[in-house]
């Protein structure tokens, strides 16, 4: 096992995930290559070779139109997340990319103070390095049940 | 036919005729809900119940819903298709397990008992019983029971169903005007691009009248108005049918004016100074050469067909006891889409949907009735936009369907 890359990818997703719990959604896009893919889909779909996601972003771009989105033109009650993801497993290696799936779980925390399991699944990444930084050039997020509860607001 | 029962709706204060006011008991009570399943789902109306294309050969079936009661779909050897109850006639257990798959027959795990593609019962285990003794009575007969039917039509790729012989056919039910808006979008042969399901903190009908609700959306959905992809100043309509069940609302984007209702409200809405940074996910065309970028149809009492730009989809609206309810979107392409148009109508997924940016809103808006409403029982809402009636009309600035969306309820429900 490579030590090294194992811990700085352990490192990659609690950094991401700790970003998103303390709602600081514009760093979000951050950690993304500017030509990179997030796709947040069902295991239904993703299983049955179907391609729709409930959020599909192909570019940085459409990232940081999520974050605005949600900042200036969505409504919806005040919540936040929390996640916990379990320790990343190697999957594969393709020329400087390396692929890693993890677990999630992530509780959503409502304004009222109701708080539920809203989403388990797992993340199917693609990260290189640039500039001594580990990014995702590609991150789906495999969610377990097909229903989403009320809505989906801030990102996975 | 199942016997209506005619459960009562004590105490309902709610003048003949009136559509323009509404209890707020109606979405809250456990007698409403058992009179909205006997009298209403299980009367003369026709349900969505699947697509064509999920059950396409021999032996598919599908399970789904039609009101609260499980339903089959399936695909007999004549090829035709079939709906029924979900509900062995043995002991009532389910029949089908799955969401989908392919049988020859279909055998309920308890005791069984096996059912023909049609319904019907085909054969019950131990039915001589062992050795001579048990089994069922000698005048037993197989051809005496089957899976309650219902009646299916198909079209334009929809599957209907209804469980009253009395209904009238889908398209005279439909109106021609609404199945002329249905066949304008589903005009060839569709490709299923994936499904969403939501399950929502409201009951079932104030998803439904959201949907027919055409004075809403350049108002709740901020996203909508900001990028001019539809507002209440842009040219557009709402068709409602006689009964006022029925409706689809249009609009096109390449007739919003200058906004001088928006800018004078000083709406939410109306901000002009946000941008894109990938503009990519607006990219759309004019896929059926009339200029409408959005249309919104309905059908009483679950079935609503989306268009937004390029983006399509079909949607099911299942109650789920008096608070709950499950909407399951099917987003669809078309098989003669190329690979440029398929990826078009997968980004202009992010508009729609549990997580889109002009139906996010809506998950949500029915729980905040729902939630509010807790005590307020004996009061009624008021929706006069537009009138007091539910006639077709050249503005969206109306609550007519929602009236109509009542009218309909009224004759449905007797009340």
């Amino acid at each position: 096992m490579d030590y090294d890359l194992q811990l700085r990818v352990q490192e990659l997703m609690s950094r991401y995930a700790a970003s998103l719990d303390a709602g600081r959604y514009e760093e979000w896009p951050e950690f993304f290559t500017e030509d990179a893919c997030y796709k947040i889909i069902s295991a239904e779909n993703y299983e049955r070779n179907l391609p729709l996601g409930v959020i599909d972003c192909d570019s940085r771009a459409m990232m940081e139109d999520r974050v605005m989105a949600l900042r200036q033109a969505n409504i919806f009650e005040d919540h936040r997340y929390r996640h916990v993801v379990s320790l990343p497993s190697l999957i594969g290696n393709e020329k400087g990319v390396v692929l890693f799936e993890t677990a999630y779980h992530v509780a959503r925390i409502m304004r009222e103070g109701e708080t539920d399991l809203f989403s388990t699944g797992r993340y199917l990444d693609r990260i290189v390095e640039r500039d001594g930084q580990f990014l995702f050039t590609e991150r789906l997020v495999v969610f377990d049940s097909r229903r989403i509860d009320t809505l989906l607001v801030f990102p996975i | 036919m199942i016997p209506n029962r005619e459960p009562p709706i004590s105490d309902l204060d709610w003048p003949a005729g009136v559509t323009n006011r509404v209890p707020f008991r109606l979405y809250m009570d456990e007698d409403v809900r058992a009179a909205e399943q006997s009298r209403l789902f299980q009367g003369p109306v026709w349900q969505f119940l699947c697509l064509a294309d999920e059950v396409p050969n021999v032996g598919d079936y599908k399970t789904t819903y039609a009101g609260e009661t499980p339903v089959i779909v399936t695909r007999s050897e004549d090829g035709d298709l079939n709906a029924f109850e979900n509900r062995c006639v043995h002991k009532g257990a389910l029949v089908c397990l799955d969401d989908r798959g392919n049988a020859k027959e279909l055998t309920c795990v308890y005791h069984n008992w096996l059912y023909t593609l049609k319904g019907h019962l085909m054969s019950v285990a131990f039915q001589k019983g062992v050795k001579g003794l048990g089994g069922m009575p000698e005048d037993f007969q197989l051809s005496d029971h089957r899976l309650r039917p219902m009646r299916v039509t198909e079209l334009a790729g929809l599957v209907f169903g209804t469980f009253a012989e009395k209904a009238p056919s889908l398209e005279e039910y439909m109106g021609a005007d609404i199945v002329a808006r249905l066949k304008r979008v589903l005009n060839r042969p569709l490709r299923i691009l994936g499904y969403h399901s939501q399950f929502l903190k409201n009951n079932w009908k104030l998803y439904v009248e959201n949907v027919k609700d055409t004075y809403h959306a350049g108002l709740l959905h901020l996203f909508f108005a900001t990028f001019k992809l539809n507002r209440l100043t842009s040219e557009g309509g709402v068709i409602v049918s006689e009964d006022g069940g029925n409706h689809a609302s249009f609009s096109k984007r390449h007739t919003i004016h200058a906004n001088a209702e928006y800018d004078d409200a000083k709406l939410r809405a109306s901000r002009d100074d946000v941008k894109l940074a990938d503009a990519s996910l607006l990219e759309a065309f004019d896929e059926f050469g009339d200029g409408i970028n959005v249309q919104i149809l309905s059908v009483f009492p679950n079935f609503i067909l989306q268009q937004v730009e390029n983006s399509i989809a079909v949607r099911q609206v299942l109650p789920k006891g008096v608070s709950q309810t499950e909407l399951n979107w099917a987003i669809l392409g078309f098989q003669d889409d190329d690979e440029k148009i398929t990826k078009m109508r997968l980004k202009q997924a992010n508009l729609i949907g549990p997580a889109g940016y002009i139906s996010m809103e809506d998950g949500a808006v029915g729980g905040f009735v729902q939630r509010a409403i807790q005590t307020a029982g004996d009061e009624a809402s008021l929706m006069e936009m537009g009138g007091r009636d539910h006639t077709s009309d050249n503005t969206r600035t109306t609550e007519a369907s929602v009236r109509g969306f009542w009218n309909a309820y009224r004759m449905h429900m007797s009340i």
